[in-house]
């Protein structure tokens, strides 16, 4: 066999240039756009579609808005004369909207904690804080967000829950409810897959009782019924009944998502626990629910998200998070009748944390998946 | 040979033996649990006895002295609870259907658009998506209601979308025919081609199998459905009269409305749930692999024949369970009409347990609702499911 | 750079099965198959061979439109290959394929499988398909597996099934992507034999494989691909013992050395 000399140079072919009709911006907008008849005719859609949309849009948001006006009159007064949105809405009420019924003075509070719970939650998609330090943040952070909102310490004025509101009430009611419905939902998980039947059958029971009903139902029960279930002269406010449903409600739905993890854990890691002599409890703890809770992170911030969003919902006892503000703004008889502007800040907000949580969730399970191809 | 008797494994101690520690466990668990309950239970019972609240289901039977804005059967304020009860069941089921039916379609069309080889569409699709999935449910239901509410003039100014069809802060009004003999026979005629199809299906299946001709069973099932009806419909003499809204007053009179609220909680849970059935679609779809459609490309299918004997079949294996799912919850959200002001089951219950103070029942009630619902629908699937699990070694 | 006549110097145009002439493709700004010049006459087997990303698999697959060429031509069976949908479902009943991962239709049973394209396609009576199926599940020796769904199969059944499935269409011509790289050594054989019976019947193959072996047995032709361009074509016999190109006797060199 001929010696092969590696090192001779091998030529390579001269490079060609595709047909320009194939590549570039014409070849792109060929194959993406007008690859076929029918695509043709959903571009053409497509555009008239946002062409008659997108301009009136940009015109009543930004180009014919009003950004200040002393009153609901004056805005509407330019609005029948061709404006747009009344942003002056939103700069009269903002404080309203994000602080709801908190003290005035005392607003500079719940600010620091808006602050501190984003903070938290961006430290806790940093991966490299994963494990003891955020273990122990957040509730240091927790504990400092009380006091803001409650004082009554270090010269804070004291301030009772029922006047916490706005975007505090709502990142709190989130992020209290999942903090605490984590630990239950574990539980439950656990309990469901028990070999024990008693405890099985009552984890069942109350995943499928409470993923069966509407959250309304479970805020209803809780404003009404608490009161019922404890004895006479013992009061518990309204706010941690509503914080006691959603931790209640979000519990059944996490320890489905932690019951997926559980059950994609080989089998032999069980074996393996077990040949070394580890009890239940111990090999719970530190070989199996570690795996499981590594698995489960995405669908767990899914969830994050869907509790983000069902914080809304109490407005209906009488609680005033970020939904409600917004629509008690809107009964202020000298701004009346600018329900599109409020909801649409609103939905940026929402939109705006949502968002960028589902981005977070994908880009993890992107990375997981990475690790976990063979 | 002296046998040698195996000595029986001597039984732990009782305390160490895993069979007794987990019946004292449950033992122990049961009963911590029935202490809860138990003092729960009687702390309800006594607070309910000193608030003087009765008890029972006796409030069914007596007269609800409330209105209920809409309602599928005749109701007025001095029908019973029981009555008030059942308006607000079929409002919900009868909202939670027409969403359901809705929403499917709205997102199957948006799942495929995001599939779609159109740069411009998938963009366009998975913006809608994005959008409606990021904000509260809430939230979009209060947005609709102030629109076709506030927004919407009164009934003098109203808009007129198309002929005969007023958009006002009253609602959506728009003309329904008065009903003729000849829609009964339409009717009929609808049955009859739905049946002649089926037969229609049998008969060119089987000619298929012994000739291999094929027969456009699709295209002549759809003929028949729409075109025996429009047959007897020209038979009649083609009878439309029309009941069209006219302003009389400071209202509509004639016609039907829809109004603001029904409107508000349709559009907002089909556009909602939509968002979600779009990304459920659009999983199910790519779950089948690429590999199998170009098996089916190099075979020589066509990319009909292809979707439905190859992929779709494998999609819906993969699309159905979490569908079903998004069902349930589309008639879980239904509940937050009480926002708005529809009148549901829950708002009902709320209205009904407000009246009578019987907090405990009224909640009870709408629960057990919820659960038979899905429950029924959770039974469903799992039988679905097993039907079609695919077999493997 | 060879052409058809350097290739085929006295091959009657009846004869010819497939020919490339002058074939590019791009992905983008990657030029993935440069200047393909190919002719593939009736019964020959040609088995590519190359290191991947060299462009073997994307140019059998340009043969039955799983990818589209951008520029030169191809014409297979006589008729020739652009977007003509007519053109490319004639082009597809008379090609059949094999993939590397069998893409088996799992929710069919095995008989199902094979009946599906020639009651669909070919439109004959389902007897008529079931006998058809039958007789090739006989050839690739399973014929008890008929009723089975592809799950129940083991990776070399499932294989011999995908090469019956095809055959069930009667094409000319059969493609091969990598058929045995998916499977456990073992079946191997089982699968390569079933591709030698068909070769010895005269079917027209063209082959993307490692399996030298089968090579040597059946091939007619070898095709070396480096980069995405053909760098050297010869019988077997010459293209192993005396391999007149650097990057061929390097190849070779990395792939015979164990």
């Amino acid at each position: 066999m001929a010696d092969i000399d590696i090192a001779e140079e091998i030529p390579l072919p001269a490079q060609q240039r595709p047909p320009v009709v194939t590549s570039g911006v014409i070849g792109w907008l060929r194959a993406n756009l007008f690859n076929s008849v029918f695509n043709t005719i959903l571009t053409l859609l497509a555009v008239y579609f946002l062409v008659s949309t997108v301009p009136p849009l940009i015109r009543w948001m930004f180009i014919d808005a009003i950004w200040s006006a002393p009153n609901g009159q004056a805005c509407h007064a330019a609005i029948s004369q061709g404006a747009g949105a009344c942003w002056a809405f939103i700069g009269e009420k903002w404080r309203f909207i994000f602080f709801g019924r908190f003290p005035y003075e005392e607003q500079w509070r719940p600010l620091f904690v808006i602050v501190i719970i984003i903070g938290l939650i961006l430290a806790s998609c940093d991966r490299r804080l994963w494990g003891r330090r955020l273990v122990l943040l957040w509730p240091a952070g927790l504990v400092i967000v009380g006091i803001l909102m409650w004082g009554g310490v270090f010269g804070l004025r004291y301030v009772p829950t029922e006047l916490w509101s706005g975007l505090p009430l709502t990142l709190i009611l989130a992020v209290i409810g999942m903090a605490f419905a984590f630990p239950l939902a574990i539980l439950l998980a656990l309990g469901r897959r028990s070999k024990l039947p008693a405890v099985r059958m009552v984890s069942v029971a109350y995943i499928e009782l409470v993923r069966g009903v509407p959250l309304i139902t479970v805020l209803f029960m809780a404003s009404v019924m608490l009161p019922l279930f404890l004895p006479a002269g013992v009061t518990i406010d309204k706010l941690l009944r509503a914080q006691v449903a959603f931790i209640l409600f979000a519990a059944a739905y996490l320890a489905e998502v932690v019951r997926g993890g559980l059950q994609a854990i080989p089998k032999g890691q069980i074996e393996a626990a077990d040949a070394l002599g580890l009890g239940y409890w111990r090999r719970t703890r530190l070989i199996v629910l570690p795996q499981a809770l590594a698995m489960v992170i995405p669908p767990l911030v899914n969830n994050f998200i869907g509790a983000f969003k069902n914080t809304s919902l109490v407005l209906i006892i009488g609680l005033f998070d970020l939904l409600n503000t917004a629509n008690t703004a809107l009964t202020d008889s000298s701004w009346q009748g600018f329900a599109n502007e409020a909801y649409v800040f609103i939905a940026a907000i929402y939109f705006c944390f949502c968002f960028f949580m589902s981005r977070y969730s994908q880009m993890l399970e992107r990375t997981f998946n990475r690790g976990h191809r063979r | 040979m002296a046998v040698q008797t195996l000595a029986t494994p001597s039984r732990p101690a009782p305390w160490r033996d895993p069979k007794i520690r987990a019946i004292v466990i449950q033992v122990l668990f049961v009963a911590t649990l029935a202490a809860l309950i138990g003092f729960l239970a009687y702390n309800t019972v006594t607070n309910l006895r000193r608030q003087s609240i009765a008890s029972g289901f006796g409030f069914l039977d007596r007269e609800a002295a409330f209105g209920i804005g809409e309602s599928l059967i005749p109701y007025s304020p001095a029908d019973t609870y029981g009555r008030a009860f059942i308006v607000g069941l079929l409002n919900t089921l009868y909202v939670s259907a027409i969403g359901i039916v809705l929403a499917t379609i709205l997102g199957t069309m948006i799942g495929l658009a995001r599939l779609s080889s159109n740069w411009l569409v998938a963009k366009l699709a998975a913006i809608y998506v994005e959008t409606f999935r990021n904000v509260p449910l809430a939230l979009q239901l209060l947005f609709w209601w102030a629109l076709l509410r506030g927004s919407a003039p009164s009934p003098r100014e109203a808009w007129e979308l198309l002929p005969g069809v007023f958009i006002s802060n009253r609602g959506i009004t728009f003309p329904v025919p008065f009903s003729e003999p000849a829609y009964l026979w339409m009717a009929l005629a609808l049955v009859a081609g739905i049946v002649i199809t089926i037969a229609v299906r049998r008969w060119a299946k089987r000619r298929q199998e012994q000739t291999g001709q094929q027969f456009p069973t699709g295209w002549a099932g759809l003929g028949l459905v729409l075109g025996l009806p429009a047959i007897v419909f020209i038979a009649f003499g083609a009878p439309l009269r029309l009941d069209v809204p006219a302003l009389r007053g400071f209202n509509f009179a004639g016609g039907t409305a829809m109004s603001p609220e029904f409107g508000a909680l349709l559009i907002g849970l089909v556009i909602y749930t939509g968002s979600f059935i779009a990304e459920i679609v659009r999983a199910g779809i790519l779950a089948v692999s690429w590999g199998q459609s170009e098996a089916a490309m190099a075979l020589g299918l066509r990319p009909g024949q292809r979707m439905r004997l190859v992929v779709l079949p494998q999609a819906l294996r993969v699309i159905v369970p979490p569908m079903t799912s998004e069902y349930l919850s589309l008639t879980k959200n239904s509940s937050l009409a009480v926002i708005i002001g529809y009148p549901d089951l829950v708002s009902i219950a709320n209205t009904t347990l407000n009246q009578t103070g019987q907090a405990v029942e009224g909640i009870a009630m709408i629960m057990g609702v919820y659960l038979a619902i899905s429950l029924l629908i959770s039974l469903l699937m799992n039988l679905y499911n097993r039907a079609v699990a695919l077999v493997e070694r | 750079m060879s052409n058809a006549a350097e290739v085929l110097p006295d091959r009657m145009p009846a004869q010819i099965m497939i020919e490339m002439q002058a074939v590019h493709k791009w992905y983008g700004e990657f030029h993935v198959l440069k200047d393909i010049n190919l002719v593939v006459g009736r019964g020959e087997k040609i088995v590519v061979c190359g290191p991947s990303g060299s462009g073997k698999s994307t140019m059998i697959r340009c043969i039955n439109r799983l990818e589209e060429h951008q520029q030169g031509r191809i014409i297979v069976a006589g008729i020739e290959l652009t977007s003509d949908l007519k053109h490319i479902e004639a082009i597809r009943r008379e090609v059949g394929m094999v993939f590397q991962q069998f893409n088996l239709f799992p929710h069919l049973t095995v008989l199902e499988n094979l009946t599906l394209a020639p009651i669909w396609v070919r439109k004959l009576p389902k007897k008529e398909a079931e006998e058809t199926a039958r007789y090739y599940l006989e050839r690739v020796k399973i014929p008890e597996q008929a009723n089975k769904y592809p799950g129940q199969l083991s990776g070399g059944q499932q294989q011999r099934v995908a090469i019956a499935r095809s055959l069930c269409m009667k094409p000319e011509i059969m493609l091969f992507d990598e058929p045995t790289s998916a499977l456990d050594p073992e079946m191997i054989k089982e699968v390569l034999d079933v591709m030698i019976e068909l070769a010895q019947d005269g079917m027209t193959m063209v082959c993307v494989t490692h399996e030298m072996g089968f090579a040597r047995t059946v091939g007619d032709m070898m095709v070396f691909m480096d980069r995405g361009e053909i760098v050297e074509r010869a019988p077997p016999k010459d293209f192993f013992a005396s391999p007149k190109s650097e990057r061929t006797r390097l190849f070779l060199s990395q792939i015979l050395a164990h």
